[in-house]
């Protein structure tokens, strides 16, 4: 039950992209069309899940025991760096076909903060679900938490995309076009996920 | 280029968020009030200084294929420093800004500074840079701040002046899409050259 | 420009950064350890004056439990008879957790209370920091009156628009209030 709680509100009503701000430059740098964003989405999801183990297990392992919590920010950079690096040449000797589809997005995702803000979330922020009482999240949560977020991710990106293929084609004023009218386009979209707030 | 147009450029020439569009995460977040983007304008401006000033001292020494590694370990280390001070003596703020404090490691404009600019030129220069293009940044955090501010609740700087609720929806998440986008749609019609 | 890579330069490159790094860090961390900790207790110590009357000593932290939860609490002592109590008291509001710190009279009237924490909505929920008319029917709120919503049948007018947040509110306060009453059946 809690997790369902987990997953609705991660993907709808907490949208990480429409309500929470969490990696916009991607967002807006490669909706432009279905394909790309797909593949971004994708790439998103895998690191995200990825990056969020790894880092949980770090914080528990390493910087608890020792009280080093304000080390976390240096700390999961570092490891999302590499581990994105790692991912990169992985997927190139194991899997080309799925290297052909995410690989160029990966060298994006270091910069991408929802990875930063998701890893760092997880083990700062308490949650609550269905009126229990608020706690940090195990690590079967966070990554149920992670890869729901990130499914949430991909859901408002695809939906973007789609979007913005059919604003491609009409006429919009000079000042409008590009970034200006995508933007408005979030925000209406944004506005339509308010409509998801509270049903958790 | 003068020492002063590397101040100034970053108000509208090279505005960091509404020509060269980095950094959209805090921009949309941290904006809900004038002066939450007016903080979060500065603690940017503060790391973006330092770790410019870093990154120019230390790029000749940096061997070309350890350079992303370095510049990211050199920022971080500049953002918790940032972290552990708010804590000290902001935590007020600290507690506002929350998670995009720390995000402050990803946002694009300090790692992009690092690359097109501070790893090529003097440190007094890359310094002028950072002031420059954080200065750019508070600036368009704060307006959008206090756009946002003044139609979602009716107050400037947290002095309210037109009574009852405002239109709430420019407080939350779709106000900082709409209002980021028509104040581009403003910039792009009357200022940009 | 930059150097040509090498294995040996590499390393000793990245070596050195961290080193510096580390010993910035460390410096940094040793030098705000205690202004972070003053700056803490100073918020804690605002907020448990801003809720109790005035006068009197504060206890050390304590612990009770109430409902299956464990609360954190103080005690305002003048003498040795405890004068008031000051309850963390946190339920699940809108956005998440709202955290507030509840001063309660040993006899269950709420003197003050005060939001520690929150993450409601900006312009609705969030209000419930600054809405007068909504805090302030808190204040000296006593034993015999209902700690809930009208809507729920109770004595307190929730903040318009915003009946989650007010539950929420309202439960925490009323919560702290409980656990004062099981103490006071203790002793």
């Amino acid at each position: 039950m809690e997790y369902l709680l987990i997953i609705i509100s991660a993907i709808f009503v907490n949208n990480i992209l429409l309500s929470q701000f969490l990696g916009i430059c991607p967002f807006l740098g490669v909706s432009n069309k279905l394909s790309t964003a797909t593949g971004m989405s994708g790439a998103v999801c895998f690191v995200i899940t990825l990056a969020t183990i790894v880092t949980y297990l770090i914080n528990k392992y390493l910087l608890l025991p020792f009280g080093l919590e304000f080390l976390q920010t240096i700390a999961f950079i570092l490891v999302i760096a590499a581990l994105v690096q790692i991912v990169e040449i992985v997927l190139k000797k194991i899997s080309p076909s799925l290297y052909q589809a995410l690989g160029i997005f990966l060298p994006l995702i270091t910069t991408n903060c929802a990875v930063l803000g998701v890893a760092i979330t997880v083990v700062t922020k308490e949650f609550s679900y269905g009126g229990a009482e608020a706690h940090l999240l195990n690590l079967g949560e966070a990554v149920v938490y992670a890869l729901a977020t990130s499914v949430g991710y991909g859901i408002a990106m695809i939906l973007f995309a789609g979007l913005r293929e059919h604003l491609a084609g009409n006429q919009v004023p000079q000042a409008f076009k590009g970034l200006p009218i995508a933007l408005i386009t979030v925000g209406i979209m944004a506005m339509a996920f308010l409509g998801f707030s509270g049903i958790v | 280029m003068s020492k002063w147009s590397l101040v100034t450029k970053g108000f509208v020439k090279d505005n960091p968020t509404f020509v060269l569009v980095l950094g959209m995460c805090p921009t949309l977040a941290t904006t809900t009030s004038a002066i939450n983007g007016l903080e979060m304008g500065l603690a940017t401006l503060f790391v973006l200084v330092l770790s410019n000033m870093a990154i120019s001292a230390l790029a000749p020494l940096v061997p070309d294929k350890v350079h992303i590694p370095v510049y990211i370990v050199v920022i971080a280390t500049f953002v918790t420093v940032l972290q552990l001070l708010m804590q000290a003596y902001m935590p007020a703020a600290y507690a506002t800004l929350g998670l995009f404090i720390p995000l402050i490691v990803v946002n694009c404009i300090v790692l992009g500074r690092a690359e097109a600019f501070a790893n090529k030129n003097t440190v007094i220069d890359s310094a002028l840079d950072g002031i420059g293009v954080g200065l750019g940044f508070t600036l368009s955090l704060t307006v959008i701040g206090l756009v946002r501010e003044i139609l979602g609740s009716g107050s400037a700087f947290g002095f309210k002046f037109i009574p009852g609720d405002g239109i709430l929806a420019f407080v939350m998440a779709p106000g900082a899409f709409l209002v980021l986008g028509y104040l581009m749609v403003l910039f792009n019609k009357y200022l940009k050259k | 420009m930059a150097t040509q890579s090498t294995l040996k330069n590499m390393l000793l490159c990245l070596t050195l950064v961290c080193l510096v790094c580390a010993a910035i860090l460390g410096g940094a961390y040793a030098m705000t350890y205690n202004p972070i900790k003053q700056a803490n207790e100073n918020i804690l110590k605002a907020s448990i004056g801003a809720v109790l009357p005035e006068g009197g000593t504060i206890s050390d932290q304590k612990t009770a439990s109430y409902g299956g939860r464990t609360y954190t609490y103080y005690e305002q002592l003048s003498g040795d008879a405890v004068q008031a109590y000051a309850v963390k008291s946190a339920t699940t509001g809108f956005g998440g957790t709202l955290e507030l710190m509840v001063g309660v009279l040993p006899d269950g009237t709420v003197n003050s209370t005060r939001v520690l924490s929150h993450s409601e909505t900006p312009g609705l929920g969030a209000k419930c920091q600054t809405d007068a008319r909504f805090i302030d029917q808190f204040k000296g709120l006593g034993p015999d009156k209902s700690v809930k919503l009208r809507a729920d049948g109770g004595d307190v007018d929730a903040i318009t628009a915003s009946t989650i947040t007010s539950r929420a509110y309202t439960l925490a306060v009323s919560n702290a209030v409980e656990v004062v009453k099981s103490l006071k059946k203790e002793n």
